[in-house]
C-alpha cells in the first residue's frame, strides 16, 4: 500500500482503542522478569558458553603481540578469537569503526579478543592474563585544536551548508544582534541494559540473539562484517532494554559472540562490560557552534545564521546542530553550516534527536540572550519570529501542521511564566535563586517502509509480526491498538510479535519514526486481512464494519473467526507528495530552577512540555517518552561529560560513577500536554513520533531558568557549579 | 577477576592472624568497595578473610559518655542509631549522603574507613597510577583532575579519600580501635589513620599487615549545632565535590573538616581557631598549603562558600 496523498476521514479518526491511554501490554512480563532480554534468553540454544571482551588498552596504533599462552590453559578455557590472528572483519553501511581483527588500533576499548570459557567467570579471570604489547601512535583527540581546519561535512553527496538571502548584510544591517559561541560536550547513550548477544551456528546459519533497534539494518550490517550471505542470517530482539541510538547498528557484541560461537563450536553469549560501552561503542558527538541572530528593534529577526563543528573518524558524520535553526524562526537573510573536523576518539553517532538536542541548546540560548538585548519576553520573541505557514527557502517550504505558538502559548499559561521576572538574579528563595526558562522544540517527524503480517486463527484472535522493535518505547501497545483497531476486536483479543528478521521488515526503531512507519504498516496488514476475510465470508470489504468481533455489511453480520485461520503481509510505503512538506513535531518546554547561592548547585523544580506532534496513539507510553526526553535533557544539560583525555586520547570517565547521568534526586515533578492535533501528511494513522521531541530544547530551557536565577550565562555545557562559583553573589 | 580462597574467620584475633599469615591476603567485611575493585583487577587479593561472624556489630556507651561502634555496625544501622541521631547528628547526616539505601545496608563502619579512591586513571588499569601499580607514575596530575585532591597531596598521586562518614568521625575527634596479629589492642586518632600519600600513595593508612578495625570510638559529643553539607553535580548517588563537616558552638567557636579535597578528611587545628572570623578565614588557614589543579582549583572557592552557607545558619 503507498501512501500517497493526505489522509482523509478515516476509522482512525472514530477510533475506540487508538489514542487512549492504554497501559502496556507487555509490562506484567517486565515487571515479573519474564521478558527476556537478549542476555537472560537460556533457553534458545543449548550448551551456552560464556564470552568476555578484552579491549585494546591504547587509542591508536598498533597491537605488537599477543601472548594468549597462560590464557588459553587457564580453567575452563574453550577457545579465544583474538585480533592478531583473525583478519579484521568487514565493515557496513552503517557505521564505519573498524569492529575486531587485525593489528591496527583505531580507538581505546576496541575489541581486541574474547575469551570463551565454561563460565562467566573463568572468561573473565582468563582473560586478565591475556598479555598485550602495544605500539602507541599519536592520534587527533582534540577538537577545539582540528577546529580551524575542518573541512565542511558532507551529506548526502551534498555539502552541509544552506544558505537564504543575504545574511551577512542582514545581520550587519540589524540594529541589535546576538554573536555567541557555545559548545556541548560527547556524551554516552548510557542505557540500561548493555549490547548484549548469544550466538549459535548451524552449518552456515547463524543467529544472533541480541539487543538492536534495527534488526534489518542489523542482518545486512552482520552480513557484511561477516562476509555471508544476508540470507544465513537470523537476526532476534524482541525486548531491548534501552538503546537511544546507541544500539541502532551492530556492535562488537554481535559480532565478537559469532565469531566466539564458530570458534568454541557452542552457543557463545557475552555482554559488553559496562566500562567498555563508553569508548568501545558509539557515542554523542562533542560539538563548538557559533550562533549569530539580528533582528531589528522591535524583535523581528532579519538574520539567523548557525555553525556547528564537531569531529568524528574518517567516513563517519558530524553531529549536525543545525538541523532546527532553518526550521524555527524567520528571517530573510540565513545560512547554516557544518563542519567535520577528523579525530581519533571512538565513533561518533546517532544519540537521541542527533544534531537537533546540541543544536537547540545553542540556539535557543541564543534566543533567550537576544530577547534579553531586546527587551522582549522571550516567549513573545519566539512567537513573533515563529515560521508559521511556510520555511524560507529549500525544497520542503510547505508546512505539514505545525502548532508551535500554541505550545509555547499555553505552556506559558500553565506553567505560571507571568510570575517570571526578566531581571536576571532578582528572585530568591531562602539560600536558593529562582529562575525560570523557556525554549521551543523542533524535531523532524520522519516516516519510512514498514511492513507486518497479520493473522487471524479459528478463535477470532489476531496476531501481529513484524521485525519492528520495542526499546522500552511502548511498540508493543500501539501495534496491538492498531490491529484492534483496524480489525474490530478487543485489545486482548490481539498478540504482537516483535523484533525476529524472520517477519517482514518494519522500519524500526530510531530518528523517531518509529511509532508513526510501524502502525502504519500494520494499517496496510489489516486492511488487507480486512479484505481476505471479507472475500472469504461473501462481503464487500470496501463497504463492510469491523467490529466487536465480527463483519457486518449487506443486512448481514458473521463472526470473524467463521473466515478460518488466515494470515497476509501489508507493506505501507510513503509517496513524493511528503517531500514538499516540511514535516515536524513542535514543543514549548519550561523549566523551573533553584541555584544554590553558596555552592552553585543547579537543582530542576518544575518541568512542563507542551507537545504538538499529531495525533498521540497511547497517551500513556507517550508521556513516558517525553519525560524520559526531558530526563535525558536535564543530564545533557548539568552533569553529563564524557571527559577526553587528549593525551591518552579516550574518555576517561568511562563508567556510570563518573559519567553522571540524573538519579531520582534529579527530577522534579515533570507535566506533559499534547495538543489534541492531527497531521494528515504524516499517514493514515495522522501520529507523527515523540521519542525525541521531549529532548530537543529542553537543555537549553534549563540553562536559560539557570541564567534567569544567577545572572550568569554559561555557554559551556553541561552547567556544573564550577562555572558560575566565580560569577555568583559574594556571601 | 582473579581466582582466590575464602574463609571466615570466628574472632577478630583469628581474622588478624588468617591475613598476617597470607601475603596477599584480605579483610572482607560488606565488600561494596573491595568487589567492584576485584573485578576490575585493581584488586587481587589471593586470600579472603570474611569478617562478618567476628561479632563487633553493636553501638555501646562508654563510661566517658561517648560511643564505641563495632566495626561491623552498617551504615544504616550507625546513622539510624538514636544515639548518634540525637547527639551525633553530624555522623547521621554524613552517612546518609553517602552512597545508595541498598549500599548503606552493607556498608560496615572499619570498611568505610577503608574505601578507596575514586580517581579515574585508578579505575582504568591500562592507565599508569602509583597508587594501584608503584612506580608506573600518575596520570591524574595532568589528566581528568576534576574531582581529585588539592590539598595533602604528592608528586606523586592527587587522589583523595573519598568518603562521608569519616569526615564527620574527624570533627567528633573518633579514635580507630584495633587488634594486631599479636593480639594487641591500640588506638589511633582518625587524624593520623590515613597517611597521605608522599612517595607511597598505594600506602593508604597506617595500618600493618593483618591488624584490623575493630572499633571506632566517639568522644563525648562537643557542644553546638552539627551540620554536613555535601556539594555534588548531581544530587544523590555521587561523591563528594566537597563536603563540610562541622560543629559550631553559639558563640561561633567549633570544629570543621572537609571532604573530597585531601587524602584524609581534612582539618586543621588553625582553621578550627579562625571559625569566629568567618568562612575566609577558615579556608585561608585550612588550604594555605594547597597544591590544586586547573581542573579542581574551584574546590577550594567551593569549600569557603559551603562553609559561608553552614555559617549562615549558626543560630547564635
Amino acid at each position: 500500500m503507498k501512501f500517497d496523498s493526505p489522509a482523509g476521514d478515516n476509522l482512525f479518526d472514530r477510533a475506540r482503542i487508538v489514542g487512549k491511554s492504554t497501559p502496556r501490554i507487555d509490562g506484567a512480563r517486565k515487571v515479573t522478569g519474564t521478558a527476556p532480554y537478549a542476555y537472560e534468553r537460556h533457553d534458545v540454544a543449548a550448551g551456552q558458553a560464556y564470552g568476555w571482551i578484552v579491549g585494546s588498552a591504547i587509542a591508536k596504533g598498533r597491537i605488537v603481540s599477543m601472548d594468549l599462552a597462560e590464557a588459553r590453559a587457564a580453567p575452563g578455557v574453550i577457545a579465544i578469537v583474538a585480533a592478531t590472528e583473525h583478519e579484521p572483519v568487514g565493515s557496513s553501511d552503517f557505521n564505519f569503526a573498524p569492529l575486531f581483527g587485525g593489528r591496527e588500533v583505531s580507538h581505546y576499548h576496541q575489541a581486541i579478543a574474547c575469551v570463551v570459557a565454561e563460565t562467566f567467570e573463568q572468561a573473565r579471570a582468563a582473560a586478565g592474563l591475556i598479555r598485550t604489547r602495544y605500539e602507541s601512535a599519536d592520534g587527533a583527540f582534540d577538537l577545539k585544536a582540528a577546529k580551524p581546519g575542518a573541512p565542511i561535512a558532507m551529506e548526502r553527496g551534498e555539502p552541509a551548508r544552506s544558505s537564504v538571502g543575504d545574511f551577512d548584510g542582514a545581520f550587519a544591517g540589524s540594529a541589535v544582534t546576538v554573536d555567541e559561541t557555545y559548545t556541548t560536550p560527547d556524551e554516552a547513550h548510557a542505557m540500561m541494559e548493555p549490547h548484549a548477544t548469544i550466538a549459535a551456528w548451524d552449518g552456515d546459519a547463524l543467529t544472533v540473539w541480541t539487543s538492536n533497534q534495527m534488526v534489518e539494518w542489523g542482518r545486512q550490517a552482520l552480513a557484511s562484517i561477516l562476509r555471508m550471505d544476508a540470507d544465513k542470517i537470523r537476526v532476534d530482539s524482541p525486548f531491548i532494554g534501552g538503546g537511544f541510538g546507541g544500539k541502532l547498528f551492530v556492535r562488537a557484541d554481535a559480532v565478537m559472540a559469532a565469531l566466539a560461537a564458530k570458534a568454541a563450536k557452542r552457543p557463545v553469549k557475552l555482554a559488553l562490560q559496562r566500562p567498555l560501552m563508553f569508548n568501545n561503542t558509539t557515542h554523542r558527538h562533542a560539538t563548538i557552534q557559533r550562533v549569530r541572530i539580528g533582528a531589528d528593534r522591535d524583535g523581528r529577526i532579519a538574520a539567523m545564521g548557525h555553525e556547528c563543528w564537531s569531529g568524528n573518524i574518517t567516513g563517519e558524520g558530524p553531529e549536525d546542530g543545525t538541523l532546527q535553526t532553518p526550521k524555527l524562526y524567520a528571517g530573510a537573510g540565513r545560512m547554516t553550516a557544518c563542519y567535520i573536523a577528523q579525530l581519533d576518539l571512538p565513533e561518533g553517532n546517532a544519540m537521541r534527536a542527533p544534531g537537533e538536542t546540541p543544536g537547540h541548546m545553542a540556539l535557543e540560548v541564543a534566543m533567550d540572550e537576544l530577547a534579553e538585548k531586546l527587551g522582549i519576553d522571550p516567549v513573545e520573541l519566539r512567537i513573533a519570529n515563529d515560521v508559521k505557514d511556510r520555511i524560507p527557502g529549500g525544497e520542503q517550504t510547505k508546512i505539514s501542521d505545525r502548532h508551535l505558538t500554541r505550545c509555547l502559548r499555553e505552556g506559558a499559561e500553565r506553567f505560571g511564566w507571568s510570575k517570571r521576572s526578566a531581571r536576571p538574579a532578582s528572585r530568591r528563595n531562602g539560600r536558593y535563586l529562582t529562575g525560570m526558562g523557556v525554549a521551543a522544540g523542533y524535531r523532524a517527524a520522519p516516516a519510512r517502509t514498514s511492513a507486518a503480517r497479520v493473522g487471524i486463527d479459528d478463535a477470532g484472535r489476531i496476531s501481529v509480526a513484524t521485525d519492528m522493535t520495542d526499546i522500552g518505547t511502548g511498540s508493543y501497545t500501539i501495534i496491538a491498538q492498531t490491529a484492534a483497531e483496524c480489525m474490530g476486536v478487543p485489545l486482548d483479543d490481539v498478540t504482537v510479535h516483535l523484533g525476529d528478521s524472520r517477519f517482514p521488515v518494519s522500519a524500526g526503531s530510531g530518528g523517531q519514526w518509529g511509532a508513526a512507519s510501524a502502525t502504519a504498516g500494520v494499517y496496510a496488514a489489516c486492511v488487507n486481512l480486512r479484505e481476505a476475510i471479507a472475500q472469504k465470508l461473501g462481503y464487500d470489504a470496501a463497504r463492510a464494519e469491523f467490529a466487536d468481533g465480527r463483519i457486518s455489511g449487506g443486512g448481514r453480520s458473521s463472526a470473524l473467526r467463521e473466515a478460518g485461520a488466515m494470515s497476509v503481509d501489508g507493506e505501507m510505503s510513503f509517496g513524493k507528495f511528503k517531500q514538499e512538506y516540511d514535516i515536524g513535531t513542535y514543543a514549548g518546554h519550561f523549566v523551573e530552577v533553584d541555584v544554590d547561592v553558596f555552592t552553585g548547585e543547579i537543582r530542576i523544580r518544575r518541568m512542563l512540555a507542551v507537545c504538538d506532534a499529531g495525533r498521540i496513539l497511547n497517551p500513556l507510553s507517550a508521556r513516558s517518552q517525553v519525560i524520559g526526553g526531558m530526563v535525558m535533557a536535564a543530564g545533557a544539560a548539568l552533569t553529563e561529560h564524557l571527559v577526553v583525555d587528549k593525551r591518552f586520547g579516550f574518555f576517561a570517565n568511562h563508567d556510570l560513577a563518573q559519567y553522571e547521568v540524573p538519579v531520582h534526586a534529579d527530577i522534579p515533578p515533570q507535566e506533559v500536554v499534547f495538543l489534541d492535533t492531527l497531521d494528515p501528511i504524516i499517514s493514515p494513522l495522522k501520529a507523527k513520533g515523540v521519542g525525541e521531541l521531549g529532548i530537543c530544547g529542553v537543555g537549553a530551557a534549563i540553562a536559560n531558568a539557570a541564567y534567569n536565577a544567577t545572572g550568569v550565562r554559561v555557554r559551556d555545557y553541561p552547567l556544573t557549579l564550577d562555572k558560575y562559583l566565580d560569577r555568583l553573589p559574594a556571601v | 577477576m582473579r581466582s582466590f580462597t575464602y574463609e571466615r574467620a570466628a574472632s577478630p584475633a583469628a581474622a588478624a592472624a588468617s591475613v598476617a599469615a597470607r601475603p596477599g591476603a584480605k579483610f572482607i567485611a560488606g565488600g561494596t568497595n573491595l568487589l567492584d575493585l576485584m573485578k576490575l583487577e585493581i584488586e587481587t587479593p589471593v586470600h579472603l578473610v570474611d569478617v562478618q561472624d567476628i561479632g563487633l556489630d553493636a553501638v555501646e556507651d562508654t563510661e566517658e559518655g561517648g560511643l564505641r561502634i563495632g566495626t561491623l555496625v552498617s551504615n544504616t544501622a550507625l546513622s539510624a542509631h538514636p544515639r548518634v541521631r540525637r547527639d551525633y547528628a553530624v555522623l547521621t547526616r554524613a552517612i546518609q549522603a553517602g552512597a545508595s539505601g541498598q549500599l548503606r545496608n552493607k556498608a560496615t563502619t572499619g570498611g568505610n574507613l577503608l574505601q578507596r579512591t575514586r580517581c579515574s586513571y585508578f579505575y582504568d588499569t591500562n592507565m599508569p597510577c602509583n597508587k594501584r601499580d608503584p612506580g608506573s607514575g600518575c596520570a591524574g596530575i595532568n589528566g581528568h583532575s576534576r574531582q581529585l585532591g588539592v590539598i595533602g597531596t604528592s608528586d606523586a598521586c592527587i587522589a583523595t579519600y573519598p568518603g562521608d562518614m569519616a569526615v564527620a568521625m574527624r570533627v567528633l575527634d573518633a579514635r580507630v580501635e584495633t587488634m594486631r596479629p599479636d593480639g594487641q589492642a591500640r588506638s589511633i586518632p582518625l587524624g593520623e589513620f590515613h597517611r597521605l600519600w608522599g612517595d607511597t600513595p598505594h600506602v593508604e593508612t597506617v595500618l600493618q599487615p593483618g591488624e584490623i578495625i575493630t572499633h571506632v570510638v566517639l568522644p563525648p559529643p562537643p557542644p553546638g549545632q552539627h551540620f554536613y553539607e555535601k556539594v555534588r553535580d548531581r544530587a544523590s548517588y555521587a561523591f563528594a565535590l566537597v563536603s563540610v563537616a562541622a560543629v559550631i558552638a553559639p558563640d561561633g567557636t567549633g570544629r570543621v573538616a572537609f571532604g573530597g579535597v585531601a587524602p584524609r578528611p581534612w582539618r586543621v587545628a588553625a582553621a578550627d581557631a579562625a571559625l569566629p572570623q568567618g568562612a575566609g578565614a577558615v579556608i585561608a588557614a585550612a588550604f594555605a598549603d594547597a597544591r590544586p589543579t586547573e581542573d579542581n582549583r574551584f574546590k577550594i572557592k567551593l569549600a569557603e562558600r559551603t562553609l559561608a552557607g553552614v555559617l549562615s545558619q549558626v543560630r547564635s
